[in-house]
């Protein structure tokens, strides 16, 4: 539908940039959906729920991975105003994209589910919002629900945003009680946006997304200046040049426009192919005449969290590389090298900024592309120092340096937990058993508080979360940003069946849990791995010391069957049968694998049924 | 429920077999296995092609089997050209001592008739032992049978009754006696051990039953749990523990040193003899892959390098037989490989074991492999033969696979 918001050039001071902070569940989908309707933008015909969400895993999880933005025209007082509402990744891995999003907003709307109260997540981000000077509105969501709270829920965002529990607006997104109201206040509280129109164009990236048909698309906030699609432009961390095929604004389709000028918010299409050349937090500016000082805040992405990626059956290594060469295109972060695993054969250690986005990845190339993959034990990065004065970089465990080391380090995180104020000592207890250090406590209400923990990132993203939501029964939030890195006592365990390393089983591990993890591995092999003609000794190792063992029994008979009467084809045929099942097997020296002892193995599934 | 037939190729009607097949009929051992499906009851463990009075009805009968069998007979001595005489004869089922020893009189006659024997051909019946006596065995002596193989399974009252077994426990020893006493030199006894229930003691009374009864040849065969079979049901609901292997280890053992002590060294996996002229020489002869016409409902065939299989309802057998047509349900023409794979599975269960060359390198290279496992005896490799150790018999079939 069209709007007076089509057409841009709109005077800054009748612009408002905002976005939304609000965690999984809380209804920012569905209230960004009742703003499209109350604003116009949808016929009510077309409206489909969380029309912002585009990919299906997105969806399906209730959550949103790539950030979208759309442009709303919204009157008060007769005066016709333009609002951008930016969309935010709302997960801890998306941390970055979250702060290039605030970055381009001037308030934020913080959305809180009235029957469950603020999340770490949440709160994590109201303070990257704090921190960039949006003017925050609090809101309480979920209004309607017979276990809703909102007088509670006011006091605690009141308390931690600093203002009067009655400036807390409340609203229903489902029934779009309260919406109007809402969007009124974005424009009385959020200020309009300010540049300079006469300087060289300058323009944020806050979001890239590849399209199949379109190639990529940026979206872009527009600071000094103004982008239009005459000229070329230039990306200022890497100096290339592109035409531009089309400057537009989403409201919510696509739809082209003359171009884009100081405070607006738009997409623009260069025919590039691939999102890395396009990246979140890069500035762009014209080829002529262009800017000389990129805007602050660009960033390489950088994978924290590393996994080998291998296609259960081996044939499929070229579909997985294809695969993989297809999700870059659209995931600047994803990156991937060959490597190859004695025992799992060809396949990818693949780098991710998290365990949720290491997750959607290998379900979007088993869903997406049907391929059956093993995934290895994440691991992060470590910083190997020898006393040689060599230093490695270990992104894969097989890589764990040989010799005398003189400090290791690794990655540590900054974390925020909030629950309810009976889970202190559950919370407290797993964090010290993670190795965390406390860092402060505060109440947030009466009965929930916020716990802050520097914690390693290789804790939390082996079962911290499960463990935490087990301990204080899914009440418990938790955000994270990494804070640099520590040096600690790591040890890597291998774990070899007859005397056998094989590699993917093998882990960096803080001293202390060594122990317990190769006990945990040898005993779950044990069970997984059939009898053989001969004893299999598994062992978990430090180095050439073994610190646990278990023992596979050798078989002592396989069947005996029958060889008389004269039906030998029958026999034949079930030994041919029984050869195709070991073909299925993996071989690590003389010991037959299964398959699913792999899978199994690397899986934590079964800790958490047993919890 | 008996078991189904192997997926082949059609067989012509006429029986006719390709001439690869019958190039070089005669220069090799010939035997002759006659199958009898009858059974006075179905056991709960069985699930081989045989059939009770009240399952046929009256869609066949002994008399319409037989002759069924005699027209197979003829058209066998008939696509074969020159039949080679009979080196073994071997009629099993079922339970052949059904027919009595006038009926398997007539049996060995129509073979008698249609292949003629060698001359100290070994004739063997199986027989159950409480449809014997004395006089059948002298009747069937008479008739010209020289071994007789009997069903004993247990000496224990509480296994014979989970296998369904209808004989007392000392039925067979004297059986056994009464063979003996009829002329048989050469007697066998199948044991089945493992059976849920059987202890090391009730082992134990089953080969010193064997010991008394002084035959020359023992069977004994792990229980078996075939699918579709009542015992398999049993053990499904839980009713019965499914036999481990671990026990079925230790009693396997049990039985061999037992057999052993008693001067009846193994000579097959599953099989202990005396002497070599008490082995059985037609059982050896499929384990060799010589020749045989299987004659009878379900009975399996190999001549030069084809298999073939009857079909298996005696209705459907008398049927077919009666319109002149060969009962051949399906066949195969086994590839060199094939051959090479058999005769690896079938001759290394001997103690006479395989000849190293018949491996392919990569054969020849695990053999050594597995002598060092201790699953080959390593003087027996280094004269060029694949033999078995006493752990290795046990892992037959994985040896099998690595071999292979």
């Amino acid at each position: 539908m069209s709007t007076f918001a089509d057409k841009t050039f709109t005077p800054p001071e009748l612009i408002r940039n905002f976005c939304i902070i609000a965690h999984i569940d809380h209804g920012k989908s569905t209230l960004a959906d009742r703003m499209l309707q109350i604003t116009g933008v949808v016929d009510p015909r077309l409206m489909r729920a969380q029309y912002l969400d585009r990919m299906d895993i997105e969806r399906e999880r209730g959550i949103t991975i790539k950030a979208q933005n759309v442009r709303l025209p919204w009157q008060i007082a007769e005066k016709p105003h333009v609002l951008h509402m930016i969309d935010t990744p709302g997960h801890v891995d998306f941390t970055y994209e979250v702060s290039r999003a605030l970055e381009a907003c001037e308030g934020a709307v913080l959305l809180v589910d009235a029957a469950q109260g603020i999340e770490a997540q949440t709160l994590a981000n109201l303070y990257l919002a704090l921190e960039n000077d949006l003017a925050v509105i609090p809101v309480l969501n979920k209004i309607d629900l017979p276990a809703a709270d909102p007088d509670k829920y006011a006091k605690e965002i009141a308390h931690i945003v600093g203002c009067d529990p009655d400036e807390v607006l409340r609203v229903s997104a489902k029934t779009g009680f309260g919406v109007k109201e809402l969007l009124d206040e974005v424009v009385l509280k959020v200020p309009p946006p300010v540049g300079d129109a006469d300087a060289p164009a300058r323009a944020m990236i806050f979001d890239s997304v590849y399209d199949t048909y379109r190639g990529v698309v940026t979206y872009i906030r527009v600071v000094d200046g103004k982008i239009t699609p005459r000229e070329r432009i230039k990306m200022m961390s890497t100096g290339a040049v592109h035409e531009i095929l089309e400057v537009g604004i989403i409201s919510p389709e696509p739809k082209a426009s003359v171009g884009l000028g100081v405070g607006e918010v738009g997409y623009l299409i260069t025919g590039v192919k691939d999102v890395r050349q396009s990246k979140v937090g890069d500035t762009v500016t014209s080829e002529r005449k262009g800017a000389t000082e990129p805007l602050a805040g660009y960033r390489e992405p950088r994978p924290m969290v590393y996994s080998g990626l291998y296609p259960v059956d081996g044939s499929d290594y070229p579909e997985l590389r294809e695969a993989l060469d297809k999700l870059q295109l659209n995931d600047a972060a994803l990156t991937y090298e060959p490597e190859t695993s004695a025992a799992l054969g060809f396949g990818f250690r693949c780098g991710f900024l998290g365990l949720l986005h290491l997750e959607i990845t290998r379900d979007r190339l088993e869903r997406e592309f049907g391929l059956d993959l093993i995934s290895t034990a994440p691991n992060v990065v470590y910083r190997v120092v020898m006393e040689d004065g060599a230093v490695h970089t270990v992104t894969n465990p097989s890589d764990w340096p040989d010799g005398k080391m003189a400090d290791i380090f690794e990655p540590v995180t900054k974390c925020t937990i909030i629950a309810p104020s009976d889970y202190i000592g559950a919370i407290m207890e797993l964090c010290q058993s993670k190795r965390g250090q406390l860092g402060g406590m505060d109440y947030l209400s009466e009965d929930r508080v916020e716990l802050r923990y520097t914690m390693p990132l290789g804790e939390i993203i082996f079962d911290f979360f499960d463990n935490l939501k087990s301990r204080t029964r899914g009440y418990a939030s938790l955000d994270y940003e990494e804070s640099g890195e520590q040096s600690s006592e790591l040890v890597k365990v291998d774990i070899l069946l007859q005397g056998e390393a094989v590699d993917a089983f093998s882990a960096i591990c803080h001293k202390d849990s060594a122990y317990g993890y190769g006990t945990r591995m040898a005993s779950k092999l044990r069970e997984l791995i059939p009898r053989q003609q001969f004893e299999i000794p598994i062992q978990a190792a430090i180095g050439s010391r073994v610190i646990a063992r278990e023992n596979i029994r050798a078989i002592r008979k396989d069947v005996l069957a029958k060889c008389y009467g004269g039906d030998i084809t029958r026999k034949r045929k079930l030994l041919e049968k029984q050869k195709v099942g070991k073909k299925r097997m993996k071989m690590v020296g003389r010991v037959e694998v299964p398959q699913e002892a792999f899978v199994a193995a690397l899986s934590t599934d079964d800790d958490k049924k047993k919890k | 429920m008996p078991s189904a037939l192997p997926a082949g190729d059609p067989a012509p009607a006429d029986g006719s077999l390709p001439p690869s097949a019958l190039a070089g009929l005669g220069s090799r051992p010939f035997g002759v296995y006659v199958h009898v499906p009858f059974c006075a009851t179905r056991c709960g463990y069985c699930d081989f092609n045989t059939y009770t009075a009240g399952e046929l009805g009256t869609s066949a009968s002994p008399q319409s089997w037989l002759e069924g069998l005699r027209a197979e007979l003829d058209l066998a001595a008939r696509v074969l050209g020159t039949p080679p005489r009979a080196d073994t004869v071997f009629v099993g089922g079922g339970t052949p001592s059904l027919l009595g020893a006038d009926g398997l009189a007539d049996v060995l006659a129509a073979v008698r008739s249609s292949f003629g024997l060698s001359p100290g051909a070994e004739v063997t019946t199986e027989s159950n032992p409480e449809s014997t006596s004395a006089e059948f065995f002298a009747g069937i002596r008479d008739a010209g049978y020289t071994r007789v193989s009997l069903g004993m399974q247990s000496a224990a009252r509480h296994v014979l009754r989970v296998l369904d077994r209808k004989h007392t426990p000392g039925r067979p020893v004297d059986a056994a006696r009464e063979a003996r006493a009829a002329g048989f030199e050469h007697v066998n006894l199948d044991l089945i051990y493992g059976t849920p229930g059987e202890t090391a003691d009730d082992l134990k009374a089953s080969l010193d039953a064997v010991y008394s009864a002084g035959v020359d040849h023992v069977s004994a065969y792990a229980l078996i749990v075939e699918e579709g079979t009542a015992l398999s049901r049993k053990i499904d609901r839980g009713v019965l523990p499914m036999p481990d292997d671990d026990v079925l280890a230790d009693k396997y053992e049990q039985i061999d040193a037992a057999m052993t002590a008693q001067g009846m060294p193994w000579y097959e996996v599953s099989n202990w003899a005396t002497d070599d002229a008490a082995r059985c020489a037609h059982n050896l002869l499929y384990w060799r892959g010589h020749d045989w016409w299987g004659a009878g409902p379900g009975a399996h065939s190999h001549v030069g390098g084809l298999r073939w299989w009857n079909a298996k309802h005696p209705a459907r057998y008398a049927d077919v037989l009666a319109k002149g047509e060969s009962p051949a349900a399906g066949r195969e023409l086994l590839t060199a490989d094939d051959r090479r794979v058999e005769r690896v599975l079938l001759e290394l269960r001997l103690r006479d074991g395989l000849p190293l060359d018949v491996l392919d390198p990569d054969g020849q290279a695990e053999a050594k492999l597995a002598a060092d496992d201790g699953l080959l005896e390593p003087d027996a490799l280094a004269g060029g033969r694949c033999v078995l150790t006493d752990r290795g018999r046990l892992l037959a079939d994985a040896v099998v696979h690595r071999l292979t």
